[in-house]
């Protein structure tokens, strides 16, 4: 979807701003935020595909000025209400007013070490052959779903050469929305900074990003 | 950025802390009053990103390959399994690749479409990567997103940009500085910055070791 979370190219940010000496988390919720949105995630209700669509799904003035952990608790709000976990009415009063549904499992603290260590790897066997090879040029497609996807604005219709075939992998457009994971190989394809930015582009800059399959089309 | 400016940001942040602390509050009660969440797991997963997992793993992950010629070559055709072997695995780490600047080439990593970091070598990532300010410029003006960390490189240095936009994650590994021939890994290890490895800074010369 073309929301406020695709962010390359736009202006108006104002400087980035490094904080010296940052904390790792700014405060108690920052940390219970963190926790909490793993801990839901090891329900196994939703995939990282889904969530990071919850949170692309958040309205564009609210994504800009919140915070990234307040984009996390927002999301997880809405996946918790959509699987039945949670209701607007708890979530408005604080407190659990009903039984909900039943997660595939729940995290308790003596599993952290081996899930954490374990992550959720998301290569997949494909059976066909890579439809390109390293050094083929491709135009990656021009869409604009209104549904998940990976590829920014700022990459699409865009010619570029394949650098790396980087192995299979879950597609995260169809993932997103319980359509299965329908693996697809995925490349790494470089762009020249002219060929995105056009007049003005930075000299010396190449662009690269990870494309799946059906994003590109041969040139 | 004028001071005014800054004062208003600070007292913005501080009504929606107390916002977004009743929110998780609220919502981390419901969860433990349901029986779905253990908060004792939520304080192992803290304590993991605060004490056990953060960038002094991919330090010695760069400071390796510094020193071992056979270790580099891995990390460039195996990242996973290269830091797999000093035992950084798991979560946001589970798919790597290694980048390595030289001469010609500086690299950048950005995810211009959330926040995708690489968690196992490099800990969480700090607010300014998970910002709009950042995640915009650095696929369009890597310099001037450069200068702003103080980072200048020579004109004819390209720069190569990396969007983390699938689930490969990168590490870049910094220049070797001169002049670190007697070091051993350990000393090696305290030149490279966390930025270093995301790009936006350069490893330390031993001189300006903090």
């Amino acid at each position: 979807m073309n929301g406020p979370h695709d962010l390359g190219g736009q202006h108006g940010f104002g400087p980035v701003a490094p904080e010296p000496n940052e904390p790792v988390f700014h405060g108690d919720w920052e940390k219970r935020a963190l926790g909490v949105t793993l801990a839901c995630g090891a329900f196994g209700a939703w995939n990282i595909d889904e969530s990071r669509h919850a949170r692309e799904n958040i309205p564009p003035a609210t994504y800009l000025s919140a915070s990234y952990y307040e984009i996390w608790i927002r999301a997880l709000e809405t996946l918790l209400q959509r699987h039945g976990f949670v209701s607007a009415a708890e979530l408005a009063e604080g407190r659990m007013l009903e039984k909900g549904a039943e997660p595939k499992r729940i995290l308790l603290a003596d599993m952290v070490p081996m899930v954490l260590a374990r992550g959720g790897p998301c290569d997949r066997p494909v059976e066909a052959a890579p439809r390109f090879a390293a050094g083929a040029r491709v135009r990656t497609r021009n869409f604009n779903p209104a549904t998940h996807t990976r590829l920014p604005r700022y990459a699409r219709g865009k010619v570029g050469v394949v650098e790396a075939v980087q192995g299979s992998f879950v597609f995260a457009d169809d993932n997103a929305h319980g359509r299965g994971e329908n693996p697809q190989w995925l490349y790494t394809v470089v762009f020249d900074g002219a060929e995105i930015w056009g007049e003005g582009a930075a000299p010396g800059l190449t662009v690269s990003i990870d494309a799946w399959e059906s994003y590109l089309e041969p040139v | 950025m004028s001071h005014d400016h800054d004062h208003d940001d600070h007292h913005h942040h501080d009504n929606h802390f107390s916002l977004m602390e009743a929110r998780v509050r609220a919502l981390e009660t419901i969860l433990t009053q349901k029986g779905l969440i253990d908060p004792a797991a939520i304080d192992a997963i803290v304590e993991t990103y605060e004490t056990k997992v953060g960038p002094r793993n991919g330090a010695r992950v760069v400071a390796k390959a510094w020193a071992e010629p056979d270790f580099a070559e891995w990390l460039k055709r195996d990242a996973t399994a290269a830091i797999a072997s000093l035992g950084y695995t798991g979560r946001q780490g589970e798919h790597m690749r290694a980048v390595f600047n030289d001469g010609e080439t500086h690299n950048l990593v950005v995810c211009t479409l959330c926040s995708c970091y690489p968690w196992s070598v490099l800990g969480l990532p700090p607010v300014w990567y998970k910002a709009p300010a950042y995640r915009s410029r650095a696929v369009m003006d890597p310099r001037g997103v450069l200068a702003e960390f103080g980072v200048r490189l020579p004109e004819a240095r390209k720069i190569r940009v990396w969007d983390s936009t699938a689930e490969l994650r990168y590490l870049v590994v910094p220049e070797r500085p001169a002049g670190t021939d007697g070091l051993d890994q350990e000393a090696l290890a305290d030149l490279v910055t966390r930025d270093s490895m995301i790009g936006t800074g350069l490893a330390l010369i031993p001189e300006a070791r903090s």
